[in-house]
């Protein structure tokens, strides 16, 4: 039965690195930008979700809100600054650095050094028994959600306008630009939707993982590693991969406790010498 | 070409009389730059002349260090053992890496080169018993024969130098001018019946050698050992240093290197905010200086020689 739970660990898990590597994926799909500044959408989010659960004791408005906030902050970072450096990946790279580092400080200075852990959603606040342990609702919903927002996604992109604009942009976004779609507006749009996905997961992994100081730095090293063995610009990738990554991390931490990061960064290792755009990568 | 033997020979002077003029702190914040200064360049190698991005230029550094502080305070091994043990480790690491990801290019060797180092972090940080985890490792002494600050900085001073010499060497020799080619364009270059992979390949493991050079006299001049050695945030210094300098020259990274140590010194004694002021240091580069300080000079030295 302990097999069921550490399973069930890993995938919930797996379903908030989706979240962040979907974003992370397309973001490098359809502009080449390796946005390091990822991980810190996701800690932004949780922490402004738990001022807004803290203030209001609404855990659904801190789900809409706090996403939307970190939305504008990615359509801004996008617009007024990344822009400007076009296919530089260096000169990108720095700019999102130097974000890290700022946002990293200034949450420092905003929410303290000590860890904060969200309340759960009264709904989802319960445990259910699998055989005869006792598993949380929580844990489920969140294995749900990332479900509905897999299914939102691919829905988005492969039976929308939209989302048929996005594809043509990640193939070529200059051809695509030369038909007439408005790539620059695809652009803002992708980054803010990167954003928001991420900060979604900060609110949503916020009652189990919480928010800290370096959680920026983890959650992103973890997306990489999904988007990396995935396979970067593919959904599907970030989904399979967010799974594998969820699960090795979890039974890693059980079996090698002292090597925990091992578990994930030796098959990443064997996927890239083999792979090495990922499993469903296309470049 | 006598301006350049000349700033050369001032710069020899300057730093030979530097101990005997100024006090010892300030000696040892030049030993520190210095040692940085060997970081930056053999990063530049990579980066500025063979066009390879790397943000997992820390893992050499680091490798290094922790394999001399392993050896020395846990195994109480001699210095004349840890020492190429360390560099040894740092050219094996590169050539893993090498192997792993010069299959990428642009962002996605960052990314790649990014988390092949976080594994060495993770080891570092997880394996307690051997690396003392987030407490690091301390207790390294330095060795007999340079165990006071003044006689350690003409050690580092020494090997910098004769680096220095090396590199410069290096990037004017033909393996160093195909380096230049494979930057600018790596299909005329294998047209031209050049094994690209393997002078790429070369190339890393040189700069990770430098590399571990660095982290191994830093380790030394520190005595102590953490996982922050290793960390993406020392990889993305590095890279800083470069960029704030001047990509694809070996004096710019130097002076970058300096900027960002004596930065580091006036800031973090002023306020607890240094990540933050790196972070606007990081955004200020990119959008005012791309080219660097270097490029900065070259573009006023050449408005004014217009006419």
């Amino acid at each position: 039965m302990i097999w069921v739970i550490h399973t069930l660990n890993g995938i919930s898990f797996g379903m908030l690195l989706f979240l962040l590597a979907a974003g992370l994926s397309l973001i490098y799909g359809l502009m080449k930008i390796l946005n390091l500044t990822h991980g810190s959408y996701y800690l932004i989010g949780a922490y402004v979700g738990s001022t807004i659960i803290a203030k209001t004791g609404s855990f659904a408005l801190a789900l809409i809100v706090a996403p939307l906030v970190v939305a504008l902050l990615g359509a801004v970072m996008e617009r007024y600054f990344l822009r400007r450096f076009h296919l530089q990946e260096l000169p990108q790279t720095l700019l999102t650095f130097g974000f890290l580092f700022i946002f990293a400080d200034l949450m420092l200075w905003i929410w303290g050094g000590d860890p904060i852990v969200l309340p759960k959603p009264a709904a989802f606040s319960g445990s259910i028994s699998i055989g005869d342990a006792r598993y949380p609702t929580y844990r489920l919903a969140l294995i749900a959600v990332g479900l509905i927002v897999a299914l939102i996604l691919w829905w988005f992109q492969e039976r929308t306008r939209l989302g048929a604009m996005l594809r043509a942009g990640v193939d070529d976004a200059e051809i695509a630009g030369a038909l007439g779609i408005d790539v620059s507006l695809l652009f803002t749009l992708v980054f803010a939707v990167g954003a928001l996905l991420a900060a979604l997961g900060g609110v949503l992994g916020g009652p189990i993982i919480g928010a800290q100081p370096g959680a920026d730095f983890e959650v992103m090293l973890l997306a990489f590693v999904v988007v990396i063995v995935g396979g970067l610009g593919s959904l599907r990738g970030a989904l399979i991969g967010g799974l594998l990554v969820g699960l090795l991390d979890n039974f890693g931490k059980i079996f090698f406790p002292e090597l925990a990061l091992f578990t994930i960064f030796v098959p990443m290792a064997i996927i890239l010498s083999f792979r090495p755009t990922g499993l469903f990568g296309r470049l | 070409m006598a301006r350049i033997l000349l700033f050369i020979a001032l710069a020899a002077v300057v730093f030979v009389a530097l101990p005997f003029v100024v006090p010892s702190y300030y000696v040892g914040l030049t030993t520190k730059i210095l040692i940085f200064a060997l970081f930056a360049m053999s990063l530049d190698l990579l980066i500025g002349y063979t066009g390879l991005a790397s943000l997992g230029h820390a893992a050499f550094f680091g490798i290094s260090a922790y394999t001399i502080a392993v050896l020395s305070v846990k195994l109480r091994m001699s210095e004349w053992i840890a020492f190429p043990a360390g560099l040894t480790m740092a050219i094996a690491l590169g050539a893993v890496f090498a192997l792993l990801a010069l299959r990428a290019r642009g962002s996605y060797l960052l990314m790649i080169t990014l988390a092949l180092a976080q594994v060495v972090w993770g080891i570092a940080f997880g394996w307690r018993t051997m690396t003392g985890g987030d407490d690091g490792l301390p207790g390294l002494r330095r060795p007999a024969f340079v165990s006071d600050e003044t006689s350690f900085y003409f050690l580092v001073l020494g090997l910098v130098a004769a680096s220095t010499v090396v590199l410069v060497a290096l990037i004017r020799s033909p393996f160093g001018l195909a380096l230049q080619g494979i930057r600018e364009s790596e299909s005329r270059m294998q047209a031209l019946g050049f094994n690209v992979w393997r002078h790429q390949f070369v190339a890393f493991v040189i700069a990770a050698a430098f590399a571990g050079l660095a982290g191994a006299l830093y380790v030394y001049y520190n005595r102590f050992v953490s996982p922050d050695f290793l960390h993406v945030v020392r990889s993305a210094e590095v890279l800083i240093m470069v960029i704030i300098g001047g990509v694809g020259t070996l004096l710019g990274p130097a002076i970058g290197a300096a900027a960002i140590i004596l930065l580091e010194d006036i800031i973090s004694s002023q306020t607890q905010h240094w990540l933050l002021a790196l972070g606007i240091i990081y955004v200020a580069t990119t959008l005012f200086a791309p080219r660097g300080l270097i490029g900065l000079y070259r573009e006023r030295f050449m408005a004014r020689r217009k006419p």
